[in-house]
């Protein structure tokens, strides 16, 4: 069957090729049923792919060792679900799965906006198969998952840092994230192409980016929790390059969603807008660069690979060529519009992107440097954790803050008076919160107690504005059906505050406890008690697992039983730390205990970290999902309005 | 080997089918041109555009002035103004239509 899939992905390069060209010449030729050809191509491509992706799925589930990638990622003792994981563990079968979610969504994009908007589809179409070409001509020409060998008796097993359930989400999600950047790239280069720079392209693409974004969003925090329960350091994001790789496509792509508001609005900020789409989808290709290219040594880097300059290529590729459209395009893109008032909601929106742009490019700098450090002075440099908070801090806190304001100043100018009025109300009580938290003592950490008291800034505001607005429309329901971009936003808003809360809570009033001990020896850590009780051994399906059974107390009353520990895995010959995690909903806090180091004799090295408000970030993807929806819940007013006005050009 | 080439020969055929419809289903069409705006069109787009720009910050500027955001002398102002512009706007689209 490996003959098949070979097959079926030289079909799509042939089909992606088709796309391209044809397409291209299409296009410029304007060939009605030639670009209709060429639009099918990429569903079909959509097909091809997918009987690809069907017969190596079909391999991981059967076992099929004399396929390489499956016997390299899994083992016959790999439960059913990793076996499916399995499909994205490596790297040929994460290309795999880009090319698949590509053609997915090209397709759906060509099916959509075909008829809407025929000669923007024109021009999209050769760019979306030109990047479908070169992820197909990889997995041809470089690196397929479809190499044969005879079959050994046992695979190597998949990574027992990836045998969690969150694998089964969070590399989809991130990949959903990643290709879906490909579309509103694809059709802002196809205005350009075609040399129309009306609003055409952001309203055909405008979901897209919000479906892309909210995928990268959920994946990221997906993947922070997944960190937070597996890998068994007590954290939760280690600014480790291949983290950064997914924030900072989502960085521009929240700039993205915020400035074409701006161009909606006031027809202003279109090159800015244009460059944010190619900065965004650059960074979702350096992303995959990063990941797989194994350039970076990082946790998530497993496999080093000839993939690396075919994708520093491409990335130069695409970067040259779209920056030399923008310059082609640039009589059209200017606009005549000014800002009015520097003190204005477009204002609060422009700051809000430098400071996303700023902080987006800050990190790829901490990503890039160390790789230009060994590329240009053949020094091993690192990027470490106070150079990424430094700036998450500089950047972060007036982006919180940002949010708080923005909302509470009128679009085009705002009066002295009329701030003072709209601020008094949410100022006060950001005041108020920061005194009672330094009186109880949260004046130990300035960024700490600044983060808690700009987040109460910004809950009240958003408060504010609900209750101000459905005063004013007279139902809560109108008020948010009329806007739901608006008051989405709002409640995404809310789950950055969230987020904020928790990452402050988590990280500056932590606390940290580490001792050796011997079953009935105990430890004591911010009011908590930890007895290590005994050790204990169970087999599990493919692992061994070591578990320590520890009491947790406060005071007298013991308020729960955890068992850290540690796994030995068969096949992967690796051993995985297991650490344990008591929640304490009444103090809003989590206790993890991690079983560092276990001696042969039953002593113990424990590590036991104290970490309030850190749930408040797993509530935060709740409220973050939450919010995206009811900005993506389509409008019918607003679809009947836009009609209205194309039909009106098309006349 | 013989069935995997086999149906690879039918994946193949089946993606040449799709790509080949467009030519399949209209044998002789009498317009094979893609709808390329005239440049009426686009002024009339453009005077669209603005209009819904200018109805959309009128129906803003009641909203500020409602929430309190927007004083009393900034709405008067404003609103004239943005009323201007959209009556420019639908007059221009008129003449394009």
């Amino acid at each position: 069957m490996a003959d098949l899939g070979r097959a079926a992905l030289f079909v799509s390069l042939g089909l992606a090729v088709y796309a391209t060209v044809v397409g291209a010449w299409a296009a410029r030729t304007h060939k009605r049923r030639l670009s209709d050809s060429a639009g099918n191509a990429l569903l079909a491509a959509l097909g091809s792919t997918a009987v690809a992706a069907a017969v190596l799925l079909s391999a991981l589930l059967r076992h099929d060792f004399s396929f390489a990638y499956v016997a390299q990622h899994t083992s016959t003792e790999l439960p059913t679900g990793y076996s499916i994981s399995a499909f994205w563990g490596g790297q040929e079968g994460s290309l795999l799965l880009w090319l698949l979610v590509l053609t997915a969504y090209a397709s759906a994009a060509v099916l959509i906006n075909r008829r809407r908007a025929p000669d923007l589809v024109a021009w999209s179409v050769p760019v979306l198969g030109a990047v479908a070409v070169f992820f197909a001509f990889m997995l041809v020409a470089v690196s397929s998952p479809f190499e044969t060998q005879t079959a050994p008796i046992e695979g190597a097993g998949l990574n027992p840092s990836l045998q969690n359930p969150y694998m089964l989400a969070h590399p989809p999600l991130l990949y959903l994230g990643y290709v879906g950047l490909t579309v509103p790239f694809a059709f802002g280069m196809g205005a350009l192409l075609a040399g129309r720079t009306d609003e055409r392209w952001i309203v055909a693409t405008r979901r897209w980016t919000l479906v892309a974004w909210t995928a990268l969003g959920v994946g990221q925090l997906l993947g922070a929790h997944w960190a937070y329960v597996e890998v068994g350091w007590g954290g939760y994001y280690a600014w480790d390059p291949v983290e950064n790789a997914a924030l900072m496509p989502w960085l521009a792509a929240t700039a993205f969603l915020h400035s074409v508001m701006i161009q909606e609005k006031r027809g202003m900020l279109k090159v800015w807008n244009v460059l944010l789409v190619i900065l965004a989808f650059c960074l979702s290709l350096f992303g995959t660069f990063l990941t797989r290219s194994g350039v970076v040594n990082s946790i998530h880097s497993f496999t080093e690979s000839p993939l690396g300059p075919w994708f520093l290529g491409f990335i130069c590729v695409v970067t040259a060529g779209s920056l030399a459209l923008v310059f082609w395009r640039l009589p059209l893109l200017r606009t005549k519009t000014r800002l009015e008032s520097l003190v204005s909601r477009e204002a609060a929106f422009l700051y809000n992107n430098l400071l996303l742009v700023a902080l987006c490019l800050t990190i790829l700098w901490g990503v890039a440097f160390p790789m230009l450090s060994e590329l240009v002075r053949g020094e091993t440099r690192t990027v470490g954790r106070p150079y990424y908070d430094f700036f998450l801090r500089t950047f972060g806190l007036p982006l919180l803050l940002l949010m708080g304001i923005g909302p509470l100043i009128a679009w085009r100018r705002a009066s002295l008076r009329s701030l003072g009025r709209m601020f008094v109300w949410p100022a006060g009580i950001a005041v108020a919160v920061g005194v009672v938290l330094l009186a109880l003592g949260a004046g130990s950490s300035t960024p700490g107690l600044v983060a808690y008291t700009f987040s109460a800034f910004v809950l009240a505001t958003i408060v504010l504005e609900f209750v101000r607005g459905t005063r004013a429309v007279g139902s809560f329901t109108q008020l948010v059906g009329r806007n739901r971009r608006r008051y989405g936003g709002y409640i995404v808003h809310a789950s950055v505050v969230l987020l904020a809360l928790g990452v402050a809570g988590s990280g500056a009033y932590g606390s940290t406890a580490e001792r050796k001990l011997s079953p009935g020896q105990s430890l004591s850590v911010a009011g908590y008690t930890l007895t290590y009780r005994s050790l204990s051994q169970q087999r599990g399906a493919n692992h061994i697992a070591l578990r320590a059974a520890v009491d947790v107390s406060r005071g007298d009353k013991l308020v729960a039983r955890v068992q850290p520990g540690k796994n030995r895995y068969f096949a992967e010959q690796q051993v995985s730390n297991e650490m344990a995690i008591h929640t304490d909903w009444l103090r809003a806090e989590d206790v993890d205990v991690i079983a560092d180091q276990i001696n042969p004799g039953g002593a113990i090295y424990f590590k036991v970290l104290v970490k309030p408000l850190v749930n408040l970030i797993w509530v935060a993807g709740l409220v973050f999902l939450a919010g995206a929806l009811v900005a993506l819940w389509p409008d019918a007013r607003e679809q009947r309005r836009l009609a209205a006005r194309y039909a009106l050009a098309e006349a | 080997m013989t069935v995997a080439l086999v149906l690879a020969a039918l994946v193949a055929t089946a993606a040449v089918l799709l790509v080949a419809v467009p030519f399949l289903r209209e044998p002789a069409p009498n317009e094979d041109t893609l709808p390329e705006p005239k440049d009426s069109g686009k002024r009339a787009l453009a005077h669209a555009e603005e209009r819904d720009r200018a109805l959309s910050a009128l129906k803003e500027l009641e909203f500020d002035h409602r929430t309190g955001k927007l004083s009393d002398a900034d709405y008067r102002e404003l609103v004239g103004a943005y009323r201007r512009r959209a009556a420019a706007a639908l007059q221009g689209i008129e003449p394009a239509k």
